[in-house]
């Protein structure tokens, strides 16, 4: 699947509480949490994303805090990828988790600026970046992963191994 | 047999193997699993799309309603009522109501919870504090929570370990909080990213649990899937009596790999400040300047024990707050604060003009309990000082241990307890 949209660039460390504010967390409802992603570090980014836009950023991406609420407001606003340099444990597991394609490449999140178009082929670990011309490789994911990934997220394949081995 | 590292030998134990080596996934069974009212609903709502009808051992799950409670607001009241109503349903043998409960991580290792040994998972990053028991002990999201708890097993990526020999004697006021933003501040917030944590050497055995709990919990700052202490008679004596498990000792070999190893002098470490908006911008206090503080927090999963609380008592008795300032203290769980009152410490605070409430993780998160106006600065010995993280966007989180936050609460810019004699 190619997915391409316009680039949100953002640095090292996005923490979960600059993804989702903490204040916000009296709900699960991923269209509330959206409204308020990137509040505290990008006031506009809620009002202006679009569906299958693509957020570029550093290192540790999504370190802090446990909550899954993250990539939910992430996958809810619209957003269709996160390519980061690299993503802290926590959020990189509740991403796959709950459906949100990331993908690990520095180089590729080093060359994209905010308002570049970014196209991402994630079944190749493809990143194109169409303003600048350059392709990227992602390092890519171990098989078990991609079982993870392939069967739609933790939930559904769990719910493939209890049918399977009860 | 391969030599191992504490947490290989933990995991590998718990995945049924011999032996387990750094990059591998495997599948763990867990010995306990953990969520609060934040991430409960969440996991509630994917544990039913599961499609089973029952949790996978009613004794081994633990649900502690402790982030915004008592609730703060009416959606809060509604997530909270989810989790009781799950807890009922499933017959929930750990759920703590409020007037029960604490902070989930001063919670669990007081109620012997969690023991050496266990392999714990938890929907809440500080769930790494019970590394100090000699614990594997992790966080995770809620989808990762859901599963546990319908199955009593996760995939886990072992991680690549760290070692942290601390030698020498820590300097009067400087507790487990200055060991763990100091080595924060030297590797970074990323410096230990996947990793497992391990502190030995012969000043850890002079470290308190409390102080270990502190140290343990904050690991994640430093991006750590783990902080783990190795059990020793401080451990036994702690969990004596109030272990509700059998529990099992795990030790490094002598030739297990480590990433990187690193030696510190604790004897050269001062009270450290993390200054905003980062856990490892940390400085010495002396180097701290003069810096006006409007509110102070003393309390959280990282500072809200006993010893923690005997630390502030001991600087706040027969002072005052500064009047410019707000102070508040707040008892990690329901037992520390009945201590506190019936030892006098109660007394000290309110005497002093500090606000002394029920526990819950409150201001830490930004959630209720004081929260920052704009521009306001708070020293605060919770864990986080990011942007915004206890309110408004342009507010200042400083963090540091009790004593400093006493001090600073005293003189009103943040302090030491020697610039008050002490």
């Amino acid at each position: 699947m190619t997915i391409s949209g316009k680039g949100w660039k953002y640095g090292d460390n996005v923490d979960t509480d600059a993804i989702i504010p903490a204040r916000y967390l009296n709900t699960s409802d991923e269209t509330e949490l959206a409204k308020h992603c990137m509040e505290d570090i990008d006031a506009g980014f809620a009002r202006a994303v679009k569906p299958g836009d693509i957020i570029a950023a550093g290192n540790n991406f999504g370190c802090g805090s446990s909550r899954e609420h993250a990539p939910l407001a992430i996958k809810a606003s619209g957003v269709a990828c996160v390519v980061a340099a690299s993503f802290a444990r926590i959020f990189y597991r509740n991403a796959l988790n709950i459906g949100l394609p990331i993908l690990e490449c520095p180089e590729a999140a080093a060359d994209a600026l905010a308002g570049h178009t970014l196209e991402v082929d994630l079944a190749a670990g493809m990143i194109r970046n169409l303003s600048t011309g350059n392709s990227y490789h992602a390092a890519p994911y171990p098989p078990f992963m991609l079982e993870l990934i392939e069967a739609g997220g933790l939930v559904p394949y769990t719910r493939q191994q209890l049918a399977e081995h009860g | 047999m391969k030599a191992m590292t504490i947490a290989e030998k933990i995991l590998a134990s718990h995945a049924g193997r011999d032996t387990v080596k750094p990059g591998e996934l495997i599948d763990v069974s867990v010995d306990l699993v953990l969520a609060n009212d934040i991430t409960a609903p969440l996991a509630i709502r994917e544990f039913g799309k599961l499609g089973v009808d029952r949790v996978f051992d009613c004794e081994r799950i633990v649900l502690v309603p402790d982030h915004f409670t008592p609730n703060k607001d009416i959606q809060s009241a509604e997530q909270a009522k989810l989790v009781r109503e799950f807890a009922r349903r499933y017959g929930i043998r750990w759920y703590f109501e409020v007037g029960r409960m604490g902070i989930e991580h001063a919670l669990l290792p007081e109620q012997g919870l969690v023991g050496p040994g266990d392999v714990v998972v938890g929907a809440d990053s500080h769930t790494c504090t019970y590394g100090a028991l000699g614990a594997f002990a992790t966080g995770m999201g809620s989808t990762d929570i859901a599963v546990a708890m319908a199955t009593g097993r996760i995939w886990m990526k072992v991680p690549e370990s760290l070692r942290f020999e601390l030698s020498g004697q820590l300097q009067p006021w400087v507790s487990g909080k200055d060991l763990i933003l100091y080595i924060i501040g030297m590797i970074g917030v990323e410096g230990a990213r996947y990793e497992a944590i391990e502190f030995i050497g012969d000043a850890v055995a002079c470290l308190g649990m409390d102080s270990r709990l502190t140290v343990s919990n904050m690991a994640i700052e430093a991006g750590a899937k783990a902080g783990i202490f190795g059990v020793d008679d401080v451990t036994r004596t702690y969990i004596n009596g109030r272990l509700k498990r059998t529990h099992r000792e795990f030790t490094s070999d002598a030739g297990a790999t480590y990433r990187a190893s690193y030696q510190i002098d604790v004897s050269t470490i001062e009270p450290q400040v993390a200054f905003p908006h980062l856990p490892s911008n940390a400085k010495p206090i002396s180097q701290v300047g003069e810096v006006p503080i409007d509110q102070v927090v003393i309390g959280s999963c990282t500072n809200g024990r006993w010893d923690d609380l005997v630390e502030a008592a001991n600087v706040l008795r027969g002072r005052t707050v500064s009047p410019n300032l707000r102070c508040i203290i707040i008892p990690g769980t329901q037992d520390i604060h009945l201590r506190a009152m019936r030892e006098g410490l109660a007394e000290v605070f309110v005497e002093a003009g500090a606000v002394f409430s029920t526990p819950t993780c409150g201001p830490c998160l930004g959630g209720h309990m004081g929260i920052l106006a704009a521009g306001e600065r708070c020293v605060s010995t919770t864990n986080r000082n990011f942007v915004g993280r206890m309110g408004h966007t342009t507010s200042k989180v400083y963090l540091a241990n009790p004593a400093v936050a006493a001090a600073t609460a005293v003189l009103g810019r943040i302090a030491g307890p020697r610039e008050l004699g002490l």
